[in-house]
């Protein structure tokens, strides 16, 4: 689905080649500093390389259209980001940015148990705690239904439990509706147990890509 | 006219006074300000006989180009001193965007004013065409300063929330909407709210003057009004037009935020 030809980031990022398969579950791991976000940012174009190319779909992605291409393929930002207003309003943000049709309270509803958010929809959504903004700017953007989600360490504050019990369900969803799934995390568990691929990178250098066989 | 009282000098100099007060009280606190009260009264009085001569001169000759030239000078220095006064730094693209936005909006207020609303005629006569076309251009001099300072540092201080934006498929105008909005509202703020101070906390300069003069102050009151609105016009289009075309200057066009 991605292809990394010769991609060099400023001095960040340097990349000499790198697949990513569609309709997968792919885990970016690596100490920090190394990459993962950049990476990420790339893929999405919220930065474009400085040498090289990536192909998404066999198209180069500089002569996608970034908007576009930002409402296919949607990225949950390592820092969560919560707007004014209610969770409601929050939730259906995504939407209104990338200009899709509005759904019901039943479905926001629906997401939140998905993100194990137990809070009503009229709550101010600035008075949440770190991990529940966390978990309401992803359900916001699996509510988008994007063809690839892009997830910058979506657990890192949650406990392990809950962090267990989404992944799972967002891995479970991401496979059920063919749908790719790229993720930088920090957990070696999560990478091991949910994703189909591993790459594992380091100062800004791609140094092991593993791929887990199904058992 | 002969009920103007003419100021001898001594009467002028009578009111330095004020001055010699406020050195007074300045030096009493051991406030460290005197140099800064004597150079501004000094460039302040300068500046205003210079001005008074060139204002003759300018109304004696009366010439379009001569107009045309005097509020093109203006226009200048307002611009520079928008540069001067906003704290934050500035790209080499915005600036071409406060200039363009000031000397656009200012001079299709000042044009619709002096031939749609007082008709003026000579258009150029310089004793209507230089006041009130100073007046419009330093009101949205002041507008077009807030709106600069609000308009920056919205973009810096709230850049996470921009490209959370951008990561959802907003475009980069949905994405800074808030921030523009809230760069216009506060540029033009002051010129909402001394419109309903007028008449009653302050009498405005140019009426002030009018009247000293001898208008009646109906009349006075007729173009204070009128120049008032004239305000309001041109500040809400200079400011319009730099924060329509200045938000874009942060963008590059794959719609990355390039700060
Ligand atoms: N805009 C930028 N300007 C300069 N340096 C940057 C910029 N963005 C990232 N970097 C640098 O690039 C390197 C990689 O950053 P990146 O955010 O991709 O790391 P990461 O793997 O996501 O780390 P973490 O796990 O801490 O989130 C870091 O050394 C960072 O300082
Ligand atoms: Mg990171």
């Amino acid at each position: 689905m991605f292809r990394l030809e010769r991609v060099k980031y400023r001095d960040i990022l340097d990349i000499h080649a790198l697949t990513i398969p569609k309709d997968k579950v792919t885990c970016v791991v690596g100490e920090s500093g190394s990459g993962k976000t950049t990476l990420l940012r790339l893929f999405n174009k919220m930065i474009s390389c400085t040498e090289g190319e990536i192909y998404y779909n066999n198209n180069a992605i500089s002569a996608i259209d970034s908007i576009e291409l930002r409402r296919e393929i949607v990225m949950l930002p390592q820092t969560p980001t919560i707007f004014t207003g209610t969770i409601r309003d929050n939730l259906l943000i995504g939407l209104k940015f990338s200009e899709k049709p509005s759904i019901n309270d039943e479905r926001l509803t629906e997401i939140l148990k998905m993100v194990s958010l137990k809070k009503s929809l009229e709550e101010n959504a600035e008075n949440l705690s770190g991990g529940e903004k966390q978990r309401l700017a992803l359900g916001r953007v699996i509510l988008m239904g994007p063809t690839v989600l892009l997830l910058d360490e979506p657990s890192s504050s949650l406990d392990e439990d809950t962090e267990r019990i989404i992944i799972e369900q967002l891995v479970h969803c991401t496979r059920q509706n063919g749908k790719s799934l790229i993720m930088a995390t920090h957990s070696k568990k999560i990478a091991q147990n949910y994703s189909d691929t591993i790459i594992e990178m380091k100062n800004g250098k791609v140094v092991d890509t593993r791929r887990i066989v199904d058992g | 006219m002969d009920k103007v009282i003419d100021l001898q000098i001594w009467q002028l100099a009578a009111a330095y006074i004020f001055v010699g007060i406020l050195l007074f009280i300045v030096r009493l606190r051991g406030i460290p300000r005197e140099k800064e009260i004597i150079i501004s009264s000094i460039r302040m009085t300068l500046q205003l006989i210079l001005t008074g001569y060139i204002l003759i001169y300018l109304f004696d000759n009366s010439n379009p180009f001569l107009t045309i030239l005097a509020v093109g000078i203006m226009e200048i220095f307002a611009v520079h001193n928008i540069f001067k006064r906003v704290k934050v730094k500035l790209s080499n693209k915005l600036k071409i965007i406060i200039a363009l936005s000031m000397v656009a909006g200012t001079t299709l207020s000042l044009l619709f004013f002096i031939f749609v609303v007082i008709n003026l005629s000579p258009w150029y006569d310089p004793r209507y065409f230089i006041p009130i076309g100073g007046m419009l251009i330093g009101n949205s001099m002041t507008g077009i300063s807030l709106g600069v300072s609000r308009l920056v540092e919205g973009m810096t201080d709230q850049k996470h929330l921009i490209e959370s934006a951008l990561m959802l498929g907003a475009t980069s105008k949905m994405a800074s909407k808030g921030i523009v909005d809230s760069a216009f509202d506060s540029a033009i703020l002051p010129t909402i709210n001394s419109m309903v101070g007028m008449g009653i906390v302050f009498l405005p300069g140019m009426m002030t003057g009018q009247i000293l003069s001898g208008t009646s102050p109906v009349t006075a009151i007729e173009y204070q009004i009128a120049v008032m609105l004239g305000i309001v016009g041109s500040v809400a289009l200079t400011v319009m037009l730099f924060v329509q075309f200045g938000y874009k200057t942060f963008f590059n066009e794959q719609h990355q935020l390039n700060i």
